[in-house]
This record gives C-alpha cells, structure tokens and sequence, in this order.
C-alpha cells in the first residue's frame, strides 16, 4: 500500500536490553544496547533497528524474513532459533535478551558464522539416482508415497539441527566422520523417494555419515523451525533398516556407543569365536558389542565371552533440566558442557566387562 | 588503501552466471552440461535465494487435472494478463517449454503433489483458465531452488569422479557480490566483485555472464522482496551498454501481511484464494464482485453462489472474482481501504477459516499457517488474515533476444533470465509463470550463453584501468566519513518510490520523485560506511544503493512517459488503457550517468498466434489499424481454407 500512511494500532516503541555478541575469529565479548521496540516486532527486527542506528556494521545473516530461507539462524538466550521467527512477545518485558551467534561453527563476524561444514556434507551425499528406463514426464508416484519424502523436503537449511547436535557441538572432531541431522533426513528422504534408484542409502548413512554417533537425544528436532520430526521420523527408521528389520534396543544401544573406525569389522567377529557377540546385521558387522575400544586385549577378552551373569552398578539418571528433558545446550543449563543422555558417571566406550548382555543369536553360525 | 596493495582474487571461467536463484542455478546446469567451466555467484548462501519464497506453484500446460489445456491456452492466459503487451515470443516459448522444464525436474529428484493417477498435481491460480500449477503444498520455490541445488551437487559429484574435485567445472562462490561487468570495447571481459565474509575482492575473467539477480523490491518499504533485490542486475546490464524495457511496470502481490508492523509485506499466497479463501471489507462484504473490469467480465463468476460452484465444477461455473489478475485486485483492494472500508491496519480480511476446515487448511497450507502463527500469533484456521498490496516483482527488465535471452544494445556475451529481464510477461505477470520463466529462460540462456563461447574466436581481456577503477568505487564509501549512513538513505529511497512511484501514480507527484532521485543521487554519491571490509552490511549497502538508484530513476521515467493505465502502471490521471500505448515499449539505457528513455514499438505477433484469439477479445487491447489487419489475416486464411477444400473437391471428383 504505497501511499497509505501507517496507521498501526497498537503501543509506541518501548525500550529494551539487548546483549549481542561482537567480535571475530580473533575474539569478542558481547555488548549491551538499548534498542527501541513496537509491538508485533521479531528479533531481527531489533538486529535491524541496531544496523539502522548504533551499529551499522552489525553483522548478520537474513534474507526472507518469514521464516522461509533460513538464514537468520542465531542463538537467543541460549537457544537457537530464526531469528525472523522469534516474536519479542515471547519475553518479559524487563527481561535482557542475549543473541549469540551459532556456536558450533566457527565465527566470521558478530552473528554470522562459517557454516561450510554443512555444505561440505551436502556435497559428499550421494544425488538422487533417476531410474533409467523412465522419461521425463512418465514418473509416476503416489500421494501417500511421496509425503514421508517432502517432509523432509521442507528443510531450509536453517543448521539449527546441526548446531545443536551434541556430536558436533560438543566435539568438533567428529564433524569429520559425522554429517549430521540435516544429512541424515537427507538420506532419508532419498531412500524413501519412490524412484530412487540406489539401495546403499541406509549402508551409506551408517558407513559414511556416522549415523552410529547420533544417541538420538532429539535436540535436533526439538529446534526445528518446520517442525520436522527429524529423529522419529528420519534418524530412527533409518537405524532400524541399518539393523536389518531386528530392532532390538541394547542392538541399537550399541549402535549409539560406538563410534565408526572404532567399530570391528565383520572378519574380526564373525564366523569364529563361538563366545563371541556376534553383529546382528546381516552383512554388517558394525553394531558388534564387542570390541568398543582399542585394546587389543579387551577385544580377545571381549571375544571370548563375558560374564553376562555379573551384576553392574546402574548408571545415575541423565541429568535434565525443570521440564524433565535434557538442556538443548548449556546455555540453558546449570552447569558447564552438555550433560550426557546417559548419566555423569558412564564414559564412552564403554569397557566390555562393563557389558552383560548376550545376544540371542550369539551361538548360532553367521549367515 | 591504494590499488596496488589491495589483493585481487583472479579466476578464469567460460560462463560466470550472476545471481543463484532458479534462473541462475538452471543456466548454470545448462552452462556446465554444454561443457562450459561455470561459476555461479550468489549474494546469500547457496539455497537461500528469493526463489524460496514462491508459494504458489509453477505454470506448466501439462494437462494433468484438466486435460483441455495446452499451450496455446497457456499462452494466452499469459498474453492477457500481461494485457498484450508481452513479447509475444518470449510468451509462446514458456508456454511451450514449462512442461518439459518441470517434467525435468522430477529426473533432478523433485517430489511434486500428486493427482490419483501418480502424475503431477495441479492447483488453480488467477488468471490461469486451467488447474496449471505445480505445487507442493505451498513452498512449491523452496522445491524448486533445493532440486537445482541438488542437482548442482550432483554435477559436481560427477566431476569429482571424473575430474578429481567437485569444483573443477562448476563452482559455487556463496555470499559474493558483483559490483561491476568489465568488457573488452562491446563485449562482456569478465566480472569484479567481493567476499562479503572477508571483503576481499574477486575477478573473473569470462567471455559470457548470464545476469539472474532477480529484481529491484528493496527500493519499497511495503515489500515482499529480500534485502538482495536492489536491482544489481539491472544495474549492471545498463552500465555495461545494455537496455532496460517496461520499467514502469511493477507488480504489487494484493496479498502481503499487514500485521504486525514489522513483516508489513511479507506474501500470503494465492493459493489461499484459489483453494477458497475470499476478501471482505471491515464491513464483512465480499467485494470482488464490484471489480471485475469489463475486459474479464465473461470469465469472471457474477455471483457469490455461482463462484463457490465453480471450485467443485469449474466446466459449468464461472471462476470467482478473487481469482483475477494481480493488478485487478491489488487495485480493488487499494481502493476499499482508501474509501475507508479497511481493517484497522490498513488491509482488507482474506478468510479461509469460515470456508474449508481446519484440517484440510493445515493441510493444503501448511506454510501460511506456519507463517501466521509464527510472526503474527494468527490461527488462520479460526480467524481471518489482515492483507494488503505489497510490492513483489517487476515485470520491466534487461531488453533481451527472446529466443536466447541475449542483452540488446550495445554489449555481447552477457545474457538474461528470470526477474531481471524483461518482456516475458508484458505489464502484468501471471502467478505462477514466474518459476516457470525461470526454468524456460534460465535453460535457454545458460544454453546460449555456451554457444556464444564456442563461437568467439579469441578471448575478450580485462583492462587493468577498469579494474583499478571498479576498486576505487568500492572502497569509496568505507573511506569517506562524512556521508550519510546508508540505512537513512535506502529510508528516504523507500519514501520516495513508495509516496510517489507506488500503485497509483500522478504526473506531478512522478515528476517530482525524479526531482527527489535526482538529489538523492548527489547524497549516495557521498555515502559513507563505517567499520571494516569484513561481513559489514552497512558497506554492503552502501554499494547497493547505486543500483537501487538506477533504477529506480528507470521506473520513475517510464512511469511518467507512459501516458495509460495497463497491469502493474496505474495512472490516476489517465485511467484506461490506451490501444496506441500498446505498441509501445519505453526502452531505457544510461548516457554517461543520466537514464535516457526511448520509445520502441512492440514486435508484431505472428499470425497463427494472433489468430488464437476472438476478435472480441482483441478489440479491447488492439488499435482499430491493427484490427483491420487482424479481419484481412482472418478472411485470408477463410479463403485459404476455401481453396484447399475445393482443390480436395476437385481431386476427388
């Protein structure tokens, strides 16, 4: 409405606290503003109102501003969010609202960040494979088939779910041999793509994505802005084909401990040993309980055969925070580091004899 | 800093595409399948593009839910509502195209909607005759921009494989800007810009560039546009001795939010009226029916029962009121809140809570939901949406060869696709045909594009002087300090466009923007920026802001000379349609700095394309002289079609 003046209903401007993190690679330190806010208004609103007056070099990434794009990925008092989609409603009025960038990727400047990683595992996943004897024009699929599919399809690479993801937030070694939730429903929706010609999808997200990592503490899509059930819908049905169909929970236990590379490989486990625990995938061999470290001789001890009858001491409960869920990072949380899914007191790996569980199919000869 | 210190980047491509939206990601892939060295520049991250935004869908005559549709009808839904004033070529070959280009996507991995029988769904749009739209649900551009991503990807997989590194033949360079085209006399040298994370600058030396840096929105506060559509494309093209057409024509999407204040513009798609949804007054009056110009009043449902028919049984009803052009109800909608029938915010309701259940609201419009929910705590399924006029797409654009969307005037090897260029959709653009355009043209430039490289006998050089000079522009604003802070200059270029170059416009109030432009120029001349090289959006800006200017004086000028009113060019003071107009095009180039504005007559459609239309159809748009001419094509082609049945008659007896 070109020439229509504005005629808002609604409070004139009240100020508020903001503290933004300014700085770069180098370092930075956050600093406190007042800024100037109306009713109806969004934090990137206030990030603009900043760039407009007190610092207009304020660095920040953001493109549509309706939650589309994904750009304006930041932290907002720890917890990260589109910053387009972060109404000032949702705080108190009196209330100090910090803004940090992502912080698992390595700063550029002030909000933004290096998020090449992503793009990185982006490329390394392998493309949709078109069957070749259909021409352009004669795919045919049906509805229902390709819902599961555009779910994940809604993703906008806003990198909430990579940021947040304990394996790479809090070790950023794994990133790696670890690709992440946004990959992870990647490989997902190409292998439920009605059309898609290749059937590694799921090897593939286990072998060279690290889907193993993932301890399925649902941060992930707990922040998703497109509400997409990244670990009900796309992690988890994904481990459960890796295991071939056999869920079974200490199976899929062990596929969380173990990290790939330190994995034994099928040759080391199967066909000999008859004590041994023996993979319960197929052709795998990767989700063995055995052999979760390095220790030659705890993988032979391992391998003859633990005391299963043994008793161990239960591990403490997580640690969670007031709403009985585990803190999505720090920030939120009482205390330094993210808190393990699996109490303060276990370590990974785990040491074999701490183990006592034995497979059913333990004793029988590997198909 | 001098030059001589200042560190340049140099790479060596054969096509550098500018802008990574669809436009750009399709003529990359055509550019990188011709076997072409290709770079892709993209100002935001890769996938971030504008492109996202489009909802609705993609027009394509794939006659899947309606198999009467074709191309022909396609082709005229488009000539229409540009109100012929399209290049009719350009129309015919999307028309013809779109199928193929979406039908392609699908091989890139795209999961469209689909209809019972497995095949591509399709959904009603204004001004389509026909269900035409590809979609999913309503992020149909998100589907879009991540299928070329991913194919891109997967170009780039296979270069891998064959070539030892996925950059080796096409090469994204992500949040990067272009700020100047270098060429070697008349053609295209190369391309200078810089990091935005780093600030450092960056050459490319390449024969062709294809601009696809989508459009010019951020000139208006009210828009639906991303920061990046300050018109760099436009710019560019004119600096480097190319034209601009149709300027004048802007289209404002009669759908934005207007609540709250701070995401005034953002789109509400038209699927929410093509799935039902309709306009009321704050009287609660359904007042589409009181607009249907004459031109459209025989497709248009004359009442509330009859159009609630129609979206059961479009055969045998006629298609509700809301469903006309853009320009139509943007204007209708203009008008009830000026006569003071708006809602408190300045719009008018678009309800689809009182029409289709909740559940099948959330499930056809999953986004608008989300959309509202998020950024205006509204449940569209219980209460209405506030709506207005926003701005959201130019229709004016680079003048370009419609078949191979090579530039006009005085440049070679640089080509256009998408928003930036012009002609394609006339004075008012179809929902929907925007993604398809991009498809159709972004293929064929990035196409020509390598052609163009092949058939160069030796390469176009960059001049040293050219690129001291680009340097100098661009550090100028981060070395003055006693300018202004953009962010007050980009206000006062919003104010302008928007009081005074906005839906409906006056001869004085034009002619005083240009007087406003004018000293706004003198001011960006002066821009000052503060703080480093590094990911600094002021001096980012400050950059821009020559672009937006630009062309901004483009738009004001052709919307003073262009004495009618037609699609997205409303003047108050010359209401209708003038058929003389028609044959006009208002061509812009840049003399020195100053815009210059000419008048080119349309190219002549040809007849088998003239003659899909009724005559009383044409009579609205065309001159009587034109018309003549139309009853002689007619009654030659009668006494052809006479003369054939009587040489058969003959043969036979």
């Amino acid at each position: 409405m070109g020439t229509q003046t504005s005629g808002t209903p609604g409070k004139p401007g009240a100020k508020r606290q903001f503290r933004i993190w300014r700085g770069d690679a180098d370092g930075g330190d956050l600093r406190d503003y007042t800024v100037e806010v109306n009713e109806g208004e969004v934090v990137l609103d206030v990030i603009h109102r900043l760039q407009a007056t007190d610092a207009p070099d304020l660095a920040c990434r953001w493109n549509c501003k309706a939650g589309k794009c994904g750009s304006c990925s930041m932290e907002i008092n720890g917890m990260p969010k589109l910053g387009c989609m972060t109404r000032m409603s949702t705080f108190e009025e009196n209330e100090t609202i910090t803004v940090t960038p992502l912080r698992t990727f390595p700063v550029i400047r002030d909000l933004v960040t290096d998020v090449s990683f992503n793009y990185e595992k982006a490329r390394e996943t392998p493309a949709f494979a078109p069957p070749a004897d259909l021409a352009p024009g004669d795919y045919r699929m049906q509805q229902v088939d390709v819902e599961r599919s555009q779910e994940f399809r809604k993703c906008i690479e806003c990198f909430l779910c990579q940021n947040v993801c304990h394996v790479i937030r809090d070790h950023d070694e794994n990133k790696q041999a670890f690709s992440g939730p946004r990959y992870f429903i990647r490989a997902a929706e190409l292998d439920m793509h009605p059309l898609d010609t290749r059937t590694d999808r799921k090897d593939y997200a286990q072998t060279e994505q690290g889907l193993g990592f993932c301890n399925i503490t649902k941060c992930c899509t707990e922040v998703c802005p497109e509400h997409i059930k990244i670990t009900d819908n796309g992690i988890i049905p994904m481990k459960e084909r890796v295991v071939d169909r056999r869920y079974d929970p200490l199976v899929w236990l062990g596929s969380k401990i173990f990290r790939r590379g330190q994995v034994p490989q099928t040759s080391v486990t199967s066909g000999h040993s008859p004590g041994a625990v023996r993979s319960s995938a197929a052709g795998g061999g990767v989700h063995s309980h055995a052999g979760g470290s390095h220790d030659a001789q705890a993988e032979v001890q391992a391998q003859q055969g633990v005391n299963w009858h043994r008793e161990v001491p239960h591990p403490t409960a997580p640690a969670v925070d007031a709403s009985g869920k585990l803190p999505l990072t720090e920030l939120t949380f009482d205390r330094a580091a993210a808190p393990s899914p699996f109490g303060d007191d276990v370590t990974f790996p785990l040491p074999p004899e701490h183990l006592n569980f034995a497979h059913p199919d333990q004793d029988k000869p590997n198909h | 800093m001098t030059t001589t210190t200042t560190r340049i980047e140099r790479h060596h491509y054969d096509v550098v595409v500018i802008g990574a939206g669809g436009a750009g990601l399709r003529a990359a892939i055509e550019a990188r399948l011709a076997g072409k060295k290709t770079a892709i520049i993209s100002k935001s991250l890769f996938g971030k593009a504008h492109t996202v935004m489009a909802e609705g869908g993609a027009a394509a005559a794939m006659g899947n839910v309606n198999s009467r549709d074709s191309w022909q009808v396609h082709f005229r839904d488009t000539m229409r509502g540009g109100k012929f004033l399209n290049n009719f070529r350009m129309a015919e070959l999307h028309a013809k195209e779109s199928p193929q280009r979406i039908w392609e996507l699908e091989t890139y991995g795209a999961l469209f909607d689909r209809t019972k029988d497995g095949r591509i769904s399709q959904r009603n749009f204004g001004g389509h005759e026909y269900p035409r739209l590809a979609h999913v649900g309503d992020r149909t551009g998100l589907e879009l921009i991540r299928t070329l991503q991913q194919k891109i990807v997967s170009l780039q997989q296979e270069d891998k494989r064959d070539h030892g590194s996925y950059d080796a033949r096409i090469k994204v360079f992500s949040e990067t800007t272009i700020t100047e085209l270098l060429l070697d006399g008349d053609r295209v040298a190369g391309a200078f810009g810089y990091y935005r994370e780093s600030g450092e600058f960056v050459l490319f030396e390449a024969p062709a560039v294809v601009l696809a840096t989508g459009g010019v929105g951020r000139s208006y506060k009210v828009t639906s546009n991303s920061w990046e559509y300050t018109g760099d494309g436009h710019a560019l093209a004119l600096r480097a001795g190319a034209t601009l057409i149709n300027m004048e024509f802007l289209q404002f999407h009669p759908t934005g939010m207007v609540w709250p204040p701070s995401v005034k513009g953002i789109l509400v798609t038209e699927s929410v009226r093509g799935d039902g949804g309709i306009l009321k007054n704050s009287e609660g009056k359904r007042f589409m029916f009181d607009y249907v110009p004459d031109v459209f009043r025989k497709q248009y449902a004359e009442t509330p029962e009859e159009a609630d028919r129609w979206y059961d049984d479009p055969d045998n009803n006629r298609r509700p009121p809301e469903l006309l052009p853009r320009d139509e109800v943007a204007r209708a909608i203009n008008s009830e809140v000026k006569a003071g029938r708006g809602t408190p915010a300045g719009g008018v309701y678009l309800d689809i809570a009182s029409r289709l259940p909740a559940e099948e609201i959330r499930r056809r419009l999953p986004s608008m939901h989300h959309q509202f929910k998020g950024l205006a705590d509204v449940d569209i399924t219980k209460e209405p949406m506030e709506v207005g006029p926003t701005c959201h797409y130019v229709m004016g654009g680079v003048e370009v060869d419609p078949d191979s969307g090579a530039a006009y005037g005085a440049v070679r090897g640089l080509f256009a696709a998408g928003e930036v260029s012009g002609g394609m959709h006339g004075s008012n653009r179809l929902g929907g045909n925007s993604l398809s355009d991009l498809l159709v043209f972004g293929k064929r430039a990035g196409g020509h594009a390598a052609t163009y490289v092949d058939q160069l006998t030796g390469r176009p050089r960059v001049a040293v002087a050219a690129v001291e000079t680009a340097v100098e522009t661009a550090l100028a604003p981060l070395q003055r300090d006693t300018g202004e802070n953009p962010y007050t200059l980009q206000q006062d270029l919003q104010a302008v466009m928007g009081d005074l170059v906005g839906i409906i416009r006056r001869e004085a109030e034009l002619a005083d923007a240009l007087v406003r432009l004018a000293e706004l120029r003198e001011r960006v001349a002066k821009v000052s920026a503060s703080g480093g090289r590094r990911y600094n959006p002021g001096w980012h800006l400050a950059l821009d802001l020559r672009n937006m200017l630009v062309v901004s004086e483009c738009t004001a000028k052709a919307a003073l000379e262009r004495r009618e009113s037609r699609g997205g060019h409303t003047r108050e003071d010359f209401p209708t349609m003038d058929p003389q107009w028609r044959r006009v095009n208002l061509v812009c180039s840049l003399v020195g700095d100053t815009v210059r504005l000419e008048r080119k007559p349309l190219p002549k459609m040809r007849s088998e394309l003239i003659g899909l239309f009724d005559r009383a159809e044409l009579a609205k748009y065309l001159t009587d002289e034109e018309l003549t001419e139309f009853d002689a094509l007619v009654a030659a082609d009668a006494a052809a079609a006479d003369a054939a049945t009587d040489a058969d008659a003959e043969k036979e007896r």
